[in-house]
């Protein structure tokens, strides 16, 4: 547990600093709550992406804690912060609920299917590349889909970090169908008694309903070829995104049946935010974070990890 | 989202008609509500609060309260302050009086350079231009083939070279174009975060050797409160001259378009719009005004509506109509038309009024549209042509092949009739201002 701590700490943009970092900084020596510090506080929050809604709602928390009973040391309004995020965030206070990265694997069912959504740009290839390394290193025997037939040179992309990762891909032309894609290389999969296989789709806009359509489509082909199938699918969200995360999830939520969320981009100065909330309202799990463009920068996600390395 | 912005202010407001004053309380619930709209817009929180302190006195002020709709007025004034602040001078592309003109175009990962290139590319040659794309990006696995890719489709030239250095290959791609004389070479770096010092350096250097007169900081529209530190590192930098905001064809409000114009003090130079080649728009600050605001977007739906329909099409159709030869294959034609528009509820989006409250409890079934759009697929052309051979077992195979049922495909042709009666009916009225809608 310690470890993945400090590899995340590590990840995590070394000029950044928690959230609690700041907020610490900020009560220290305060023996009386504000305006100004309540601002203050805000800013913080608002700061790393969390929403109007859910700062103004914890600052609200805190100031009729405050009035309530008050408080002795500015620690304690640090501690009342945490707790009162966790509750937010997870769901629970401070329980332990996250999820351990490979859980989601089960080697019994074979092929594992994986499909990764996601809006344009947010690091789906990239990921995929990483997660083959990671199964492949496992043990596993993977195999990917290059059913991205829309964005110039996806598929080369996508083998280039095969190769990268010592697995196969099966793709097509460029502006094949993607869903004849999956298909193909699932039933690749069932006849090369491959245990993994990933499935790179197209980026697309939440908002793009033929787009949309097309993905439901992979879905369904892929269920198609194998009963069960996909078993995992993956949104990856761009941590630097603002409020438009939850609506992307949400959409995407209707549009396949979503298992967890991958959050990219995490080893630059935004904090990820509404990631937190993204999970907490659609009660997806985040299964990994992103944190650079090299082969091991994906690291499993654990989500009390995750809010202890945040707000540190 | 209109609605509601109105309404808030004018429960503000509400009491204020029997006494004529404004209380410090009213000011404060007026400037709270504004912030608060800028931050659900992902306007960054400093940005928002200065921006708010300045426009009190204006957005308050003496004119305000004598008016008969003060909301409106302090909407008014809002819409323009955000206006003014985002628009300014040094629109469209520098012109260098010795050429080539050099473009450097900069950013996070992701955020749209290469496609940004091609869309630059276009629109140049459009203009009768000559550009050379540089593929400066020697990070991203097969970036450089994503833009020979794009060059290729564009028709302009491109060089790319897989074992060079970012900045090598810069300068070799101005020199080249000026032995080809071509007018414009843009250079697509590799995306990086701006606190990555090396990287970083790499740009500066690539600056330094070729005195771009043009440098895009390219960032995704979507972006939430970090916009601003990467803003201003690049811009510490590499002092960038213009910003692209990508990937606003979705529904993010984009208030990173004001935070990276207040804390750079930039133009923002185009908006893009799409994956296709040919989404490159001009910035309009009173059009992001009112989206920031969400106050619907009727300019752009009017464009939208004239860049989706083919008018030759739509005189087609209307002589069909005329002589009551209009198919199911029309049918069909103008469905499409009106998807590419965009997602439905967008297009409701912009029209103010239609946003927030007024949505709810409407919705439009986008999915009937595609519905209807797999069973007018699975017809053969004939069929299409003439839906009254559509007999029994027809409707059992076009059910199938589009995946629904023949209930659906009875109630298509059903209200296909009928339309066509309507059509014969209206058509001795004279018919005008196609396309039709629905
Ligand atoms: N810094 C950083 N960059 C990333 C990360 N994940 C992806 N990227 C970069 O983001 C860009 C888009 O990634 P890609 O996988 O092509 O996105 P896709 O369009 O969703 O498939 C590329 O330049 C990647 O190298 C990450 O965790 N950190
Ligand atoms: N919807 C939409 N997608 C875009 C837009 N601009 C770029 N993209 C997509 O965003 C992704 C990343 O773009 P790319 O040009 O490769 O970004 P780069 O890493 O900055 O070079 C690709 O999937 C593009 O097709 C836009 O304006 N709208
Ligand atoms: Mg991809
Ligand atoms: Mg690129």
């Amino acid at each position: 547990m310690a470890s993945i701590l400090e590899k995340f700490k590590k990840g995590l943009a070394k000029t950044r600093e928690g959230l609690f970092g700041e907020i610490t900084k900020l009560v220290k020596n305060k023996y009386t709550v504000d305006d100004e510090l309540l601002e203050q506080i805000e800013e913080v929050l608002i700061g790393a992406d969390l929403g109007v809604e859910t700062s103004l709602s914890v600052i609200e928390q805190l100031q009729n804690h405050v009035n309530r009973e008050g408080f002795n040391e500015p620690e304690e309004l640090t501690a009342f912060l945490k707790s009162e995020l966790i509750k937010h965030l997870t769901g629970s206070p401070g329980e332990e609920n996250g999820t351990a990265a490979t859980d989601f694997f089960n080697p019994t069912i074979k092929p594992f299917v994986v499909m990764v959504v996601g809006v344009n740009g947010t690091g789906k290839t990239t990921t995929i590349g990483k997660l083959a390394k990671i199964f492949h290193d496992n043990g596993q025997k993977v195999l990917l889909a290059a059913a991205d037939t829309f964005r110039a040179a996806a598929s080369e992309q996508l083998e280039i970090w095969a190769k990268r990762a010592g697995v196969d891909v099966v793709r097509t032309q460029a502006g094949g169908d993607p869903a004849a894609v999956a298909f193909d290389a699932l039933k690749a999969a069932i006849a090369r008694e491959v245990d993994v296989l990933i499935v790179d789709t197209a980026g697309r806009l939440h908002t793009k309903v033929n787009l949309m359509e097309e993905l439901k489509k992979i879905n369904r082909v892929l269920g198609k070829a194998m009963e069960t199938a996909p078993h995992e699918v993956l949104l990856t969200l761009d941590a630097s995104t603002g409020q438009n995360a939850l609506l992307q999830a949400k959409e995407f939520k209707e549009t396949v049946p979503l298992t967890g969320l991958v959050v990219t981009k995490l080893d630059g100065t935004a904090k990820g935010g509404m990631v937190l909330t993204v999970q907490s309202q659609l009660d997806l799990p985040v299964r990994f974070v992103g944190l650079g463009e090299s082969m091991d920068d994906l690291k499993p996600f654990d989500s009390k990890t995750f809010v202890e390395a945040l707000f540190q | 989202m209109f609605q509601d912005l109105t309404e808030k202010f004018e429960s503000v407001f509400k009491n204020l008609r029997g006494h004529g004053k404004l209380t410090e309380k009213n000011i404060a619930d007026t400037m709270r509500e504004i912030r608060r709209v800028l931050l659900e817009a992902d306007v960054n929180f400093k940005v928002a609060k200065d921006f708010v302190t300045s426009v009190q006195e204006r957005a308050l002020g003496h004119e305000v309260l004598k008016s008969v709709t003060p909301a409106q007025q302090v909407i008014k004034i809002l819409h323009a302050e955000l206006t003014t602040l985002m628009g300014g001078s040094e629109v469209g592309i520098k012109t260098a009086s010795a050429p080539p003109t050099v473009i450097m175009l900069v950013g996070l990962q992701g955020s749209g350079k290469t496609t940004l290139a091609g869309k630059l590319a276009k629109h140049l040659k459009n203009r009768g231009r000559n550009p050379l794309l540089v593929a400066a990006d020697l990070q991203r696995p097969a970036a450089v083939e994503q833009l020979r890719i794009v060059a290729e489709q564009v028709g302009v030239n491109v060089l790319a070279e897989f074992d060079s250095t970012p900045v090598k290959i810069c300068s070799q791609g101005l020199q080249q174009a000026r032995r080809a004389s071509n007018d414009t070479v843009i250079f697509d770096t590799a995306g990086r975060l701006h606190i990555d010092e090396a990287l970083m350096q790499e740009l500066s250097e690539i600056k330094k050797r070729t005195q771009p007169h043009e440098i895009f900081f390219v960032a995704d529209g979507m972006t939430g409160q970090d916009a601003v530190n990467a803003a201003q590192e690049f811009v510490r930098r590499l002092d960038f001259t213009g910003i692209v905001l990508t990937k606003l064809d979705g529904d993010a409000r984009g208030g990173a378009a004001l935070s990276i114009r207040a804390v750079t003090g930039k133009p923002i130079k185009f908006i893009s719009t799409g994956e296709k080649l040919d989404t490159l728009e001009k910035f309009y600050p009173d059009r992001m005004a009112s989206r920031i605001l969400g106050m619907g977007d009727v300019v752009s739906l009017v464009e939208r509506a004239q860049h989706a329909v083919d008018e030759e099409k739509a005189r087609k159709i209307e002589k069909k109509l005329r002589r009551q030869e209009f198919s199911l294959e029309d049918f069909y034609d103008q469905l499409q038309q009106i998807k590419n528009m965009g997602p439905i509820e967008e297009l409701m989006q912009m029209i103010p009024g239609m946003g927030g409250k007024a949505m709810k409890g409407l919705t439009v079934d986008e999915h009937a549209l595609v519905r209807i759009e797999a069973i007018i697929n699975s017809m053969t052309p004939a069929e299409r042509r003439r839906p009254t051979m559509i007999d029994g077992s027809r409707r059992k195979r076009v059910a199938r092949g589009s995946g629904t049922n023949v209930q659906e495909v009875n109630k298509l042709l059903k209200q296909f009739q009928m339309m066509q009666k309507m059509v014969k009916r209206m058509s001795k009225f004279g018919m005008k201002g196609l396309p039709m809608g629905f």
